[in-house]
């Protein structure tokens, strides 16, 4: 454990990456704080102004407006906490999910295990974003939707890592001591492998909220994603793509914003790799 | 070896079973109405509704609904709510766009990814190791219909590149392989810019199976019999690190259809990603069902061969 935080104290890169998700993090709060608490700032992200359309970035609306004369600034900081809160709670459940298959499969073995991960192996053949759209656009558009139906498909990565922990791990003698002594399934389960399984565990999960940042963008671009006038990166590119060739800003900061999330918590989730992994990389 | 790919093949089958029910019940089991129109649309009498359930057979129990969807799906008899084509004929004829976009888009990933991926691990720890990796990371994070819109931008002031469709439109070609170079021309924007994510993943695959040959004993051996660096590394290190090559092939797949969606609409390109988004805006349950079952079989049968080939090229792997 210590040596692990050490050795995630010397990568710089994955520092910076760490630091950048805080900041997101910060904004994301503090844009959702002011939204409830119905202050605009810098200013209203969905006040329209149509003597200000299309604009490019000057000292009032600092990266520019969109075709309704909204403020894309602010609707890119107002964007930010749907991207993060879309990231952060598809991965609650698709962890939620995997963690328990796989320690099901992992735990019990035998035929459960083959018939789980029969079944995994299965859902890992779809396309997982086409499997996304059909199923988000059959439910029907909305943020809770979304969170739940990428949470429900991208959980076989981590159910196959938990079980693969598991079958280790149920070899091994505290296991073995703990069955001896007659302690049942779920506390063997919960309390003594799970702990064990955790670092592996945290490292998808940090990099499974990228790949649902990801997702949502997409589904927002297709217009299936969180409905206007609710700002989303995605939807800002979507709404902007009309206007390509006359108003470049509307594409460029939105797809910026989405890259630099994405590439903080990737970034963040292999240097947590690096750290926690027991053989060194270096040679 | 037969006996290998017969119970792989039997292996298949199963999963394909399973495969079957999950896109089936994927569609059924969420809630919405499978209706053209509206629900409650006044102007659609009992009639109509009625005759539109027993057509599709929805008026039967679930289990039997799947019956019927499979039978008719491998009968070929199933039929789009939308125009009534055969939901096989539909996807057939979209089959060679997706084909060159996808296989292009993958030959891409694997053969760039084994060039980023080498080369970060022939520098492992360094410098270029490390800005390789940032920009494997960076790579993945990008979304692909931003590059798309501002590779269009670019292309269009600047350039002569295609961006739409398969093939020029209202030029005759006067011989097939004008024809053939046409469609690659136009196939290439959208798969490269489908297998840049492949290529940073593919990469980091390979970078860290080249890392873990070059642990091994017999690397020790070549070095300490006097060979020189780049033999060690590219004759003993590398021929043994292809291993991600060949699982590439089945584990980009589904990443690479899925995402060609909105590649395929971007680039108005006629394939089965585009055929699926127009089905998701229809409400076409059959077609969604079909395309989702045909996609993953197509999945399931990359896996399969990325086996067999891995236990071709490989014989440490023993066919069991």
């Amino acid at each position: 454990m210590e040596r692990s935080l050490r050795r995630f104290r010397a990568n710089k890169i994955g520092l910076c990456a760490l630091g950048m998700v805080g900041l997101l993090a910060v904004i994301a709060v503090a844009f959702f704080v002011l939204d409830v608490l119905g202050i605009p700032w810098p200013m209203d992200p969905d006040a329209t102004n149509l003597e200000r359309k299309l604009l490019p970035p000057d000292s009032v609306n600092w990266l520019g407006t969109d075709n309704l004369g909204r403020d894309v600034f602010s609707r890119l900081l107002n964007g930010a906490y749907i991207s993060l809160t879309v990231g952060f709670v598809a991965v609650f459940v698709s962890l939620f999910i995997g963690v328990t298959v796989g320690a099901v499969a992992g735990y019990f073995g035998k035929w459960v295990d083959k018939l789980i991960m029969r079944f995994v192996d299965a859902i890992m053949c779809f396309p997982t974003f086409f499997l996304i759209l059909t199923a988000v656009a059959l439910v029907g558009p909305s943020i809770f939707n979304i969170i739940i139906v990428i949470g429900l498909v991208s959980w076989t990565g981590t159910a196959r890592l938990v079980r693969a922990e598991f079958l280790t791990l149920r070899e091994s003698a505290y296991v073995q001591a703990a069955r001896a002594l007659g302690q049942r399934g779920p506390k063997i389960i919960f309390r003594h492998m799970l702990p064990n399984a955790a670092a592996p565990i945290l490292v998808t999960a940090v990099l499974g909220v990228p790949e649902a940042i990801l997702a949502e963008a997409g589904l927002s671009f297709l217009g299936f994603g969180v409905q206007p006038p609710q700002a989303t990166w995605g939807n800002i590119i979507a709404d902007g793509k009309t206007y390509i060739l006359d108003a470049w800003w509307l594409i460029l900061f939105p797809g910026l914003a989405i890259l630099i999330a994405a590439l903080s918590f990737y970034l963040t989730g292999d240097a947590l790799r690096q750290a926690v992994e027991t053989r060194s990389e270096r040679q | 070896m037969t006996v290998f790919i017969i119970r792989r093949l039997l292996a298949s089958v199963v999963l394909l079973f399973f495969i079957s029910l999950i896109s089936f019940f994927i569609i059924t089991l969420t809630p919405g109405s499978p209706y053209p129109w509206g629900e409650l649309n006044p102007k659609v009498s009992e009639d109509v509704k009625r005759i539109f359930r027993e057509k599709f057979h929805l008026d039967k129990p679930l289990h039997e609904q799947y019956g019927f969807i499979m039978r008719d799906l491998f009968t070929g008899e199933l039929r789009s709510i939308k125009d009534e084509r055969p939901v096989l004929a539909k996807i057939a004829e979209r089959l060679p766009s997706t084909l060159a976009l996808n296989l292009g888009a993958l030959a891409l990933s694997l053969s760039f990814g084994l060039l980023l991926g080498v080369y970060g691990a022939r520098h492992a720890g360094r410098p270029p190791d490390v800005i390789t990796s940032v920009l494997a990371f960076v790579f993945i994070a990008l979304p692909g219909f931003w590059v798309s819109y501002l590779l269009a931008i670019g292309l269009v002031n600047y350039g002569a590149v295609p961006i739409l469709g398969t093939h020029t439109i209202g030029v005759t070609f006067s011989n097939g392989l004008e024809v053939f170079l046409d469609r690659w021309w136009h196939v290439m924007l959208p798969a490269s810019i489908l297998a840049i994510g492949g290529v940073a993943v593919q990469s980091r695959f390979i970078r860290a199976s080249m890392i873990e040959t070059l642990r091994e004993d017999y690397i020790r051996t070549a070095r300490a019999k006097g060979l020189d660096e780049n033999a060690v590394f590219y004759r003993h290190a590398l021929r043994n690190s292809v291993r991600p090559l060949i699982t590439g092939i089945g584990m980009l797949l589904p990443a690479l259809i899925g995402g060609a969606v909105i590649i395929e609409n971007i680039f108005a390109y006629p394939g089965m990603g585009r055929l699926g988004y127009e089905a998701v805006l229809e409400r076409d349950y059959p077609t969604l069902v079909a395309l989702n079952f045909v996609t993953a079989a197509l999945v399931l049968l990359g896996n399969l061969l990325a086996d067999v080939l891995y236990a071709v090229v490989d014989p440490r792997v023993r066919l069991e």
